[in-house]
């Protein structure tokens, strides 16, 4: 594991928030809120050391694994991806565009370090279980990390996939939740409460960490308590903010599914440009 | 394309419906705006049930309002309301005869730029092999309003196949829809193209293609697949010779294997599919992709031709 350095994968969650208004906009349809609120998040595991990965070798046996089942949010994934060397930047302007290797859902036939595509929520974590049992089968030390929405909760699937991942002591599977209260016909509360998320994986057999979702220092601290676990699955629950780091974006539905406007770009991108220390990112 | 999409007529003629005094009810999963059962849901919000993102409990559950008498409709995008949701829908809905209505939204390639996972290529086919369900696929905004209006006042399944894009109109206001019978839009004598969903508009542009190049074309809306107008389709084929079934649908399964069948069986005669060719969608614009897979105007004629070109003389 690389060694986490704030300032960085701070710099680095800054780049990615604009990339992902950009390519938005430029797509003329998306999903902002999701995908900012997890930029903090997905920054920590490909650029605060938490992932063991190599942008060079997609397909290199002993990488960790990330499924990104919140498969709307991709371009959360495709701006990390850019940013760590996956792919030119050059892509990112074609997002949902055809012919594209960035399509509106992960699609890992098209986009290198897709592991597997996604997009219909629910899934992600069978698949991260799946992945998970290969790995232990062939005695690799590697690791799975699964980002889901706090809405996509709500897929009986991810109670199915939590049963299995702690009956099968999956210690090398941790979950991330993406836990911003909002989906999209309301507040996660209005629409179908998900109740307590702590207490319900708890019940299921996982060990169970809080974090502030945008302060990576706290992640990477919960990323490394939870690989030490033994014997269980974990569940890091982040408490996010959709649409973090645009402040007309922030808390709403709204903009879960909408692109922004030409001033509106402009607006979030000077807001967000704020934040890019460009001497702590190493180009 | 313009005009208006059919989903748009999910929620307006829901309250309709309830306005006439059927018992009908709702049940979305957390896409009640993309589909507008948020319309109904505002109308008439204790008749509106949002299960969030569960498109199994939502058939389940629909399937329970209609063993207590009511009439349900169910909404989600098409792909994941019938793929997600396959086994209830077969062994819930359809072996209890259920009157559960599935009019899901965003099917074929037309959703756009989402991409692959999001445009349900093989719906028609899933729902077209379960006994008891009928496959109703609107060409417009008016013939939708219509099948809803049919489902609601008819027992049993039904599954409703509506699109996210705005479509070209070809029916007035009050048109109705009758289960069970393909409408001719346009007669000609050369060949046969029948259409479902926004390909009827396509089938109609292709004949004014074709004849300018002196070709002559019979446009048929086949919008219920199951039931399937054997007579009229068959009937036309015995007249015109060669016929092309045309659907923003995989070739495999959907309304021209229904009408290979039929044709096999009653009628064989020169026969093309315009439809996706066993692949997925992909990213992009509607129209554009429209013409990227091969479903244009311009690629219905040139089937027409194939299957005139086909003809024994
Ligand atoms: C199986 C399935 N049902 C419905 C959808 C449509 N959909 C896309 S995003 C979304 C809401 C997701 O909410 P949440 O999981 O909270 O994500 P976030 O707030 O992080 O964007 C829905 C219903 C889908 N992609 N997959
Ligand atoms: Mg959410």
């Amino acid at each position: 594991m690389a060694a986490f350095d704030l300032k960085l994968v701070q710099a680095k969650a800054a780049r990615m928030r604009r990339d992902i208004v950009e390519m938005i906009a430029s797509a003329g349809s998306g999903h902002p809120g999701g995908s900012l609120s997890a930029a903090d998040i997905v920054a920590t595991l490909y650029f605060g050391g938490a992932l063991t990965h190599d942008p060079a070798r997609p397909d290199w046996s002993e990488r960790d694994r990330f499924v990104l089942s919140k498969g709307h949010a991709a371009p959360v994934l495709y701006a990390a991806l850019a940013e760590a060397g996956y792919f030119s930047r050059d892509h990112l302007k074609t997002l949902r565009k055809l012919g594209s290797i960035l399509q509106g859902h992960p699609d890992c036939k098209k986009t290198p370090g897709v592991e597997v595509s996604t997009g219909s929520l629910g899934q992600g974590l069978s698949i991260a279980n799946g992945i998970a049992l290969g790995l232990r089968l062939d005695h690799s030390p590697a690791r799975v990390y699964c980002l889901l929405g706090d809405g996509e909760l709500q897929e009986g699937q991810v109670w199915e996939a939590a049963m299995f991942a702690a009956h099968n002591n999956l210690s090398n599977v941790t979950a991330i939740v993406d836990h911003n209260g909002l989906q999209i016909d309301g507040a996660c509360d209005d629409v179908l409460s998900v109740g307590d998320i702590d207490r319900k994986f708890s019940a299921f057999g996982w060990q169970v960490f809080e974090a502030d979702g945008h302060d990576p220092s706290a992640i990477i601290d919960r990323l490394d308590e939870a690989a030490s676990i033994k014997g269980a699955p974990s569940v890091v629950v982040c408490r996010t903010v959709k649409g973090k780091g645009v402040s007309f974006m922030e808390g709403l539905c709204d903009w879960h599914g909408k692109a922004p406007s030409a001033e509106q770009t402009v607006q979030a991108c000077d807001e967000i440009a704020t934040l890019i220390d460009e001497s702590e990112v190493a180009l | 394309m313009s005009g208006r999409a059919t989903r748009e007529a999910f929620g307006e003629t829901l309250v309709e419906l309830a306005v006439e005094g059927i018992d009908v009810v709702a049940v979305d999963a957390d896409l009640s705006k993309s589909t507008t059962t948020a319309k109904f849901a505002s109308a008439y919000p204790d008749r509106f049930f949002n299960v969030g993102i569960a498109e199994q409990n939502m058939i389940g559950t629909a399937a329970g309002l209609a063993v207590a008498g009511k009439v349900a409709f169910t909404g989600s995008f098409a792909v994941f309301a019938t793929g997600r949701a396959y086994d209830q829908i077969r062994n819930t809905v359809c072996y209890s005869e259920l009157d559960v209505k599935l009019a899901p939204t965003h099917s074929g390639v037309t959703v756009g730029p989402d991409g692959g996972s999001h445009q349900m290529l093989e719906d028609i086919a899933l729902m077209r092999v379960l006994p008891g369900m009928r496959v109703l696929v609107p060409a417009d905004y008016n013939a939708a309003k219509a099948a809803i209006r049919v489902a609601a006042k008819t027992p049993g399944p039904f599954y409703i196949r509506l699109g996210r894009a705005g479509v070209p109109q070809v029916y007035e206001d009050g048109f109705e829809f009758e289960i069970g019978r393909a409408n001719v839009l346009r007669d000609g004598w050369d060949v046969t193209l029948v259409a479902c969903g926004l390909m009827v508009s396509q089938a109609l542009a292709a004949a004014e293609i074709l004849t300018e190049a002196g070709i002559s074309a019979e446009v048929i809306d086949a919008a219920s697949i199951k039931p399937l107008d054997v007579e009229t389709i068959a009937a036309s084929a015995a007249k015109t010779g060669a016929v092309v079934a045309c659907e923003e649908h995989s070739i495999i399964g959907g309304l021209g294997s229904a009408v290979a069948e039929a044709l096999g069986e009653n009628q064989p005669v020169p026969f093309r599919r315009v439809g996706v060719r066993d692949v997925f969608g992909t990213s992009g614009d509607g129209d554009e992709l429209l013409e990227h897979f091969g479903l244009a105007a311009g690629h219905v004629a040139e089937a027409a031709r194939g299957a005139i070109g086909a003809k024994v003389r």
